[in-house]
């Protein structure tokens, strides 16, 4: 950018002037070229859309007539009415507030260990990557096999060391800490960030604070931590975006703890099996959207969770001075 | 450790005696430590593995370690569900999202990295935007956009949009291309080289492992992914894949849990195997989506 600028304000002379603007032009063009695919599909998939569903969230929509203007009565509705929304609400909000730190204190644990560990750390990094490999639907069948309350090998475990053996997945109270289980079972992939930023910290302030013979927890607090800091953000920031959408694990973990089929329509009995205690924000719009159809009710939930994860975003964007400092180091 | 070495040779004898101890005793700890939790990361996998070969008889016990062991089982869960045609199905729409997104996010990723145009910076923090929208946000207009043209049903909504640029592989992309010296495009540009032939024949064969890392995230959250296909295609079970058959299998196909661990071991294998092979490529990956620049 700043040799462009250079460059026009250096040589002005009226003949090369006309040479210049056409090649400016060229130039402008060889750029549209790589980027004319992705700016269509921002234009089709962001832009429109996102307009569209703000329209939408005032309407009554039922993809068959026309969409009908009914003001914000799909916000009042929302907000003094709808009875599982605030439990779907709740159930994310509680996945949010326990599910992204439990797995950010675990995976810095996990990343801190690995640092420590002077042998064997390429399979240890390979076994607790491992799991953040499987697909989500098999890792919930996993569990719900793992932890099913007559059968399966965890209730042996503790019925043999003479231990409650508690109904995990098919008990209200204990199936979103089941789904945290799970979770912290898949940390691998911010535990390979956390890893490396954890290596990133430069030697030599450990060496400086050794002299100063400061305890574990003071190098953690004071040299570890500020180093790490930017990594910890963008993870919980992602972590949180993540939790507004947590969909999948919680409607397998329901459908096969329930032993029924998820895949056949809204099936009311299944919704947040059980009694509703895995029912998040994401499935109620899937449900509201794309099961019973109603289009504009769906656009206002999904207006909310925009502004929710947009707020997020742009705490990231800001703060996260790196991501786009990175660009100015670098080029 | 070399460094503090020579240090503890001077210090009088006990001293050193006891340094070296407690650094011995804290490796035997961590140690310990590493192997019990990778113990209990590994557990799932075996009790899978073991439950996989059992008959469907001993599936209804509460035993853990096969009678005897069943290889059959894996045959049998083709016969039970379609799992040819789930394979199928999950192959054509990771398969052809892959090769599509590479196709469009390779030029755009190229002009965010090293390209100097006007809006560069905001066209950036788009991407960002874009990657971090949930997809649920934007999902009714593109779900009436893909029944207005009779696609719903099929995998196809989610194949064609990667022709139209993916926001994370742009951005993963965008992330390996700056860790290329601009020296090498800046010689070949000296050599007559246009912007598409820099792309084209510096860059792309030098971030070879860069598009490998960002191809398998592409081909494994397809071959992963329940929400996109259970929203399209949750009626018509000719076009299901792998994740939706599994999610069903249980339901519809087997109550015992030894064939549905087999079908469960049979979606994992393929991501873990991939996995083994290019653990490197990967992990860099990874750490690239991090922060760091």
């Amino acid at each position: 950018m700043t040799t462009a600028t250079l460059e026009r304000g250096a040589g002005a002379t009226a003949p090369a002037r006309a040479g210049r603007t056409s090649r400016r032009w060229r130039r402008r063009l060889v750029v549209l070229s790589f980027l004319a695919p992705w700016l269509l599909g921002t234009l089709i998939f962001f832009v429109y859309p996102l307009i569209d569903t703000l329209y939408l969230s005032f309407t009554r929509y039922d993809l068959l007539s026309q969409p009908v203007w009914v003001g914000f009565h799909n916000y009042v509705f929302m907000f003094t009415k709808d009875q599982q929304l605030r439990q779907a609400a709740f159930n994310t909000l509680w996945l949010t507030v326990i599910l992204v730190p439990a797995r950010m204190l675990f995976a810095l644990a996990v990343a801190t260990l690995m640092v420590r560990l002077k042998s064997g750390v390429g399979i240890f990094r390979t076994v607790f990557y491992l799991p953040a490999l499987v697909p989500p639907v098999a890792g919930v069948l996993a569990f719900v096999f793992l932890f099913n309350p007559a059968t399966g090998p965890v209730n042996q475990v503790l019925g043999a060391l003479g231990l409650p053996e508690p109904l995990w997945f098919n008990d209200p109270n204990l199936s979103k800490p089941s789904l945290v289980l799970l979770g912290m079972w898949g940390i691998g992939d911010i535990m390979i960030i956390f890893l490396a930023g954890l290596l990133d910290v430069p030697r030599e302030q450990y060496e400086a604070a050794a002299l100063d013979g400061v305890n574990p927890w003071q190098r953690f607090r004071y040299v570890t931590l500020p180093n790490v800091s930017p990594v910890l953000m963008f993870a919980a920031i992602t972590g949180i975006i993540a939790a507004l959408q947590y969909f999948t694990e919680a409607v397998v973990a329901a459908s096969v703890a329930s032993g029924q089929a998820t895949t056949g329509g809204g099936n009311a009995n299944i919704l947040g099996y059980p009694e509703g205690s895995t029912l998040t924000y994401a499935q109620w719009l899937y449900v509201m959207g794309f099961k019973n159809f109603y289009l504009g009710y769906a656009s206002a939930l999904a207006v909310i969770m925009f502004v929710v994860s947009l707020s997020f975003t742009l705490v990231l964007l800001r703060r996260g001075g790196e991501l786009l400092g990175s660009e100015e180091a670098t080029s | 450790m070399t460094t503090l070495a020579p240090s503890t040779r001077v210090v009088d004898g006990r001293a050193g005696r006891r340094a070296r101890n407690r650094r011995r005793l804290g490796w035997l700890a961590d140690h310990s430590v590493a192997v019990v939790l990778s113990l209990m990361f590994l557990a799932p996998f075996v009790f899978i593995f073991l439950q996989a070969f059992m008959t469907s008889d001993q599936a209804l016990t509460s035993e853990l370690w096969p009678q005897t062991w069943h290889p059959e089982n894996f045959v049998e869960v083709f016969q039970k569900a379609p799992m040819g045609t789930y394979l199928r199905n999950t192959l054509m729409y990771a398969g052809l999202a892959t090769v599509f997104m590479l196709l469009s996010s390779i030029p755009a990723a190229y002009a965010l990295a090293r390209l100097q145009f006007r809006g560069r910076r905001i066209a950036f923090v788009v991407v960002l935007m874009m990657m971090m929208l949930p997809p649920q946000v934007t999902q009714v207009p593109i779900y009436v956009m893909w029944t207005r043209l009779h696609m719903t049903g099929s995998l196809w909504p989610l194949i064609l949009p990667n022709l139209l640029g993916d926001a994370f592989s742009i951005f993963l992309l965008r992330q390996f291309f700056l860790t290329i010296p601009r020296e090498y495009a800046d010689a070949a540009r000296v050599d007559g080289c246009s912007e598409w032939g820099v792309l084209l024949r510096v860059i792309v064969p030098m971030a070879k492992p860069g598009i490998a890392a960002t191809a398998m995230f592409m081909f494994f959250f397809c071959w992963n992914d329940f929400y996109g296909p259970l929203l399209y295609t949750s009626e018509n079970p000719a076009n299901w894949t792998i994740s939706l058959g599994l999610a069903s299998f249980r339901n519809l196909y087997q109550v015992q849990w030894n064939l549905t661990m087999a079908a469960t071991l049979l979606a994992m294998l393929p991501v873990l195997v991939v996995f083994f092979f290019a653990q490197k490529v990967f992990v860099e990956g990874i750490t690239l989506t991090g922060v760091k620049g």
